[in-house]
Formats: structure tokens, sequence, C-alpha cells
């Protein structure tokens, strides 16, 4: 079974997710950081497959994609470097990524690849929905890789409907209007747009993303989600210590309490 | 053949809308209104008065008889660069300015390269008095210096984009995040034929009085509508695809994109996309462009700042698709030549971009009866500096050999 569908199974509260960008802070960091990761208690990790245009994430996050490139990272050289990862990594993980370097990889050998690594899930911010359904759902289904699709405060109710209907492991839910990072705090506003996607009562649990930057924001995501996603404040404490295995652990236990700890 | 896109977006095999989530109620909002608002007789009268009045349309459709001696043809020169603000790109701005306005929109953005999409956006939003916030790429703000004065001058806000090549690609980056971060009160006025639909359709739609104004003023002039060839250089493609549009299903008007090859479409440093770019996404849309086998955007480089782009609209991917239209490149040393050369022969400095289309006479075959319409789409102002800088390096080369 997929392991992102078989984490909201086994857990419906409190999921906590982070995002990394391949290739930062060093070209071969990305192994240490998912067992750092998994050790420290995470129950998700988002993959990111740095792009040199990233036009919906804000300024943390592009400049540990420029490093990440600068490093050399690519994806015959993530693929290489995850060729092994289901031997010691059995949390959830996730690819995040822009579209144009899948389709210049290939969507095809792109899947297959991250199938055969054991990847579960993709995010592509800028796949429409449309393209998903005309051009790659047959491939993504084929090669059991699950799309992970956003929305917004501005997604109209039918739309949402259509993306559950669409989506088999989890949904994205953006917590705000903005790029990543932006934000940095949970507003009574942003909690009622929670509620009010929560009543919708859809068939997919539910992260939420964008702004959830430490204890307080994640735990004000949760109230009525089924987690959250981590991704420029964890970047940014991994720039901030040179030592990423205290990073991590300091990072993650600031966030979350210890209980939960996986092997 | 149809030259126009389906209800997707897409000029076969290239458009469509490749956003993030966070901007589909924007782009969807455009897609669904966008033709019903601009036909609406009461905005067509607004846009064709401002056209007239403000802007000073029509321009004129100039027979340029030294410039046709020498290449023993017709040459017309359609003078966009006698625009307000010098350039084609305002027939755009008056367009989506008052579509934003309709829209309910409050505030504005824009990327510009050569700072000629910014200053005529800045202008509208002068003229309309609505906040202007534009971004420009450090390189271009250097390298554009008369146009970023005046954008200021016309109580715009000018952002520097820092990242990338820091030029038109990483400026229309800043753009989009700033669009994402304020959608709800603010219109992105794209300056060309890029970018999700429906602005590659909506731009061509405004700048199509160029090629409207052509038709008519060759019937006046030749006693025919059509011209033999239209000539156009292309960044994202507006001026040509505005040039080009009444011409689309004309197949006997040859119509011919220009592109900047920068130092030499092999040198690594150019902006010339279809010469040397593949199929991929950018700026949430599919298209040509350049970039690296990973889909990693690699970075243009033309001496032009408003050809200095690693896309090209969609439209442009299609026409050279279908070889409807022929594109070719021309190098910043072969572009300088020919803005001096006009300059010499017509009395007209035209922009650094437009100078691509004029030296595209050196390249092209034609024959003396034929009637070949250039789109001179700026004048060259703004390029001063540079103009200037390269020829006092050729007068001091020649000084130099004669004093040998
Ligand atoms: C005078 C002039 N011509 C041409 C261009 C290129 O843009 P496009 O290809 O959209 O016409 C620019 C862009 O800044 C310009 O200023």
């Amino acid at each position: 079974m997929n392991r992102t569908k078989e984490l909201f199974q086994k857990k419906s509260k409190d999921v906590l997710s982070v995002y990394f960008t391949a290739g930062f802070p060093d070209l071969n960091s990305t192994m240490d950081i998912l067992l750092s990761l998994q050790k420290s208690g995470v129950d998700m990790v988002e993959v990111g497959m740095p792009f040199s245009d990233p036009l919906a994430d804000g300024p943390i996050i592009q400049h540990s994609s420029e490093v990440a490139l600068r490093n050399g990272m690519n994806l015959d050289l993530l693929f290489e470097q995850t060729k092994d990862v289901r031997k010691h990594i059995t949390i959830s993980l996730v690819l995040m990524g822009y579209l144009n370097p899948l389709l210049q990889y290939g969507v095809e050998k792109f899947l297959q690849r991250a199938a055969e690594n054991g990847f579960d899930a993709l995010i592509v911010p800028d796949l429409p929905v449309r393209e998903y359904e005309f051009y790659y759902k047959d491939l993504f289904e084929k090669y059991k890789i699950k799309n992970i699709f956003l929305i917004t405060p501005d997604t109209p109710k039918e739309r949402i409907h259509k993306i559950d209907a669409l989506s088999d492991a989890f949904i994205y839910l953006v917590s705000t209007l903005g790029t990543t990072g932006a934000k940095t705090n949970i507003s009574d506003e942003q909690q009622d747009y929670f509620k009010r996607i929560a009543s919708y009562q859809l068939k997919n649990p539910l992260l939420a993303g964008f702004g959830i930057s430490n204890k307080e924001t994640f735990e004000k995501a949760c109230a009525h989600t089924n987690g959250a996603i981590i991704g420029s404040a964890f970047i940014k404490a991994l720039e901030q210590d040179k030592n990423t295995e205290q990073a991590i652990k300091n990072f993650v236990s600031s966030i979350k309490q210890p209980e939960h700890i996986h092997k | 053949m149809s030259y126009h896109v389906d209800e997707f977006g897409y000029y076969g095999n290239f458009g469509g809308a490749f956003i993030p989530e966070l901007l589909y109620k924007n782009v969807q909002e455009l897609q669904e209104n966008y033709l019903k608002i601009i036909y609406e007789p009461e905005f067509q009268k607004e846009f064709t008065n401002l056209l007239h009045d403000y802007v000073g349309r029509p321009t004129p459709l100039y027979l340029a008889k030294r410039l046709s001696e020498k290449y023993n043809t017709n040459i017309y020169l359609k003078r966009e660069d006698l625009n307000h603000t010098g350039a084609h790109k305002i027939n755009n701005t008056i367009g989506q300015i008052l579509l934003a306005k309709r829209l309910g929109k409050t505030r504005i953005i824009a990327e510009t390269g050569a700072g000629q999409h910014g200053v005529a956006t800045a202008t509208v939003c002068a003229l309309m008095n609505i906040e202007c916030v534009v971004y420009m790429g450090e390189v271009d703000i250097k390298r554009q210096a008369p146009n970023v004065a005046r954008m200021k001058l016309l109580g715009a806000k000018v952002v520097p984009a820092t990242c990338g090549s820091k030029t038109l690609k990483d400026a229309t980056n800043e753009a989009i995040r700033d669009w994402i971060n304020n959608s709800q009160n603010t219109h992105y006025i794209i300056g060309s034929v890029v970018g999700p639909h429906p602005y590659p359709d909506m731009v061509a739609r405004f700048q199509s009085v160029i090629s409207e104004e052509i038709k008519k003023q060759l019937k006046e002039k030749i006693g025919k509508e059509n011209p033999d060839a239209v000539i156009a250089c292309v960044g994202g493609g507006s001026n040509a695809a505005g040039a080009f549009y009444h011409f689309l299903n004309e197949e006997n008007v040859k119509l011919i994109g220009v592109e900047a090859a920068g130092k030499g479409i092999d040198t690594g440093h150019t902006a010339a996309t279809l010469a040397i770019g593949t199929p991929g996404v950018i700026h949430a849309c599919k298209t040509m462009l350049m970039q690296d086998v990973y889909g990693q955007i690699t970075e243009p480089y033309s001496i032009s700042a408003g050809l200095d782009y690693p896309g090209i609209g969609p439209l442009h991917a299609h026409l050279h698709e279908t070889k409807r239209a022929q594109f070719i490149s021309i190098t910043d040393e072969e572009a300088l030549q020919a803005a001096f050369q006009l300059c010499k022969l017509e009395g007209i400095i035209p922009a650094l971009e437009s100078s691509h289309a004029l030296a595209a006479l050196e390249k092209i075959t034609y024959s003396e009866q034929e009637t070949i319409v250039i789109n001179l789409s700026g004048r060259g102002d703004k390029d001063l500096e540079t103009y200037m800088k390269q020829m006092n390096a050729q007068e001091e080369k020649q000084t130099h050999l004669q004093n040998q």
C-alpha cells in the first residue's frame, strides 16, 4: 500500500510534514537530512527538486534552490542519491517541484524512477488540474504515484470537490494567498478558512502549508486539519546551524512533543 | 490552419495556463471576461479615443525612400516609435488598464526589460490614478536608466529584480510572485504576448491595431491592403503579433520575425529562442524556451534589454512550428549597424530592439517590386548611451587605423 495513504489511516491528527530542497545546504545532504528527519519523528518529508524559476516560492526557498542548483543538483543525481532510500526510510516520501524539469526529463521516465526509489506522491504546483486529467493521470496511476493538488482560500467550492475526487492521498491546503514563507502567523480568518474546508467533509485528508513556522502556527493549523507542512522555517533552521543533525533535532522538537518518535 | 487560441488557450501545441492554484481565481476571471469586456461598445469607444487623442494613433506608415533605394525595393516603416511614450507597448497598457478598472482592481504591477513597457504602464496608471509597481532586472535598470527616471517621474515604484540574470525573466518572476501575494486587489499588466492564457491572446488583440492600420494605409498608398512581407523584432513577440495579426490568414503575405542572436546563436550568449530552444513551460505558458537538459531555464543575452528573454509567445512558437512565419536572428553588431544606417539615411533613431528588424534587410531575399513593411516598434532615446559607446569605439578604431 502507498505509504502516504497508510500514514493517514494510522494517524489522522497532527501529521507533521517537513519540506527541504535537495542539494541544500550541501549537494550530498539529501540522505542525512532524510535520516535525521525520520529519527526526529516527522511523519512525512517533502523532497524539493530545485528549479531555476520557482514562481510560487518566497526568498528562502528561492535561495535554497539557487544554492542547490549551483551545488550541481539535478534529477539524475537525486534519484541516484535516493536509490536505496527505502532500505532506511519508512515514513512517507513526497517529491515536490515545478513542471518544466519534469517535462524535460520525460514525465513517464520521472514517475517510473520515482516509483522505483519508493517515493509515494508528487506535488507540482504549476501542473493544472485540466492538464493532469488530460495528459498525465493515467501515467501517475500506472506508476502508483499520487498527485497532490493545492487548494487556496480562493478556490471555489465546486472546484474543491472536483480536486477531492481527483485526489487519492491528501490535499495540500495552502493557508494563505501568498508565496511560501511570506507569512509567519495564522490569523482568525485563516482558521475560519480551515474550518470551512473541514466542513466540506472531503474524502481526502488535509495538510495545511505556507506560513507554518513554529509550534504555535503548527498547532493552530492542526486544529481543523489533519496536519501541517513546514518549509521555509525549516530551511532557515538548516541554514543557521551547520550541524545538520543537531539543527533538525532541535527544530523538530521545538514543533512537537517527542512522544511519537519513530524507531 | 488556425492562428488563434482554442477554448483552452492553446495555439496548436503551445499556450495554456500553467499557473499555481494561487492565481486560479484571477486568471479564471480574466479568461471568462476578457473578450466580453474588450468588445463592449463602451470599452471600444474609450480605447479607440485614448489611442487617438492620447497615444497619437494612427501612427504613420512611412515610405522610407533612401532606405528603399539602398535595398532596391519598397520599404515602409510602421512608425510605432511615434506613439506617446515611444513604443508600441502603450497600445497594450491602455487596453489593460481599462480592463483592470472594469474588474475593480486598485493596484497595477508590471515587469519590464527595456523599460518601455514599464513607462507605458506607469503612464496609464498616472492617467487613471492607480498605484503602480514595476519590476525590472538590476542589469536593465543600469542599461536603460532614462526609462527608470521616467517611470519614477510618472509616480511608479520601480523594484529591482536581483535574482538570476537580473533581466526580463527575473523581473517577470518577481511580478508573478507579487501577483500571488496581492491577487485580490492587483491586476498584472503583462507587457508581451507571453504568460498564461488569456494574456497572449489579449495582448495580441490590443496590439492588432498595428496591422489594422497598415492595411488601411497601404490601401490608400498603393491601392492594395496586403504587403509582400511584414518584418518585426521578437522579444516576447507583442509588436510582431500586432503587426502580423490581420495578415495571419493572408497566406501570401510573408511574415518574418527577428530574434536577438546576441553574440551569435552558437556562442552561449544569445536570446534567439526559436534557434536554440526546445518546448517547455516558462511563466505559466507552454512554448519554446532556452533551457538545459534538466529543464533549468538558461540565462539569455542580448545587447537589447527588450529582446533579452529566454522564451517567446506561444503564437510565435506555433507560427514557427507550422512554418506560417519565418524566424531569423540578428547579432548585436548587425543590429547596431542597422541602427546607425537608419539614423543617417532616414533621420530616425530606432530602438535597439527595432534595429534587429531593420537588420533583417541584409538577410532576407526579396524582389524589386515587393512592398515590405518593417514595424519600427520604438524610438532609440533610451539606447543613446549604448549607441554612443559603440560610435566612440568605432571612431577610435578608425583613428587608430588612419594613424598607422
Ligand atoms: C521598442 C521595443 N520593441 C520591441 C520590444 C520587444 O517586445 P515584444 O517582442 O513584445 O514586441 C520591446 C520590449 O521592451 C521594445 O521596447
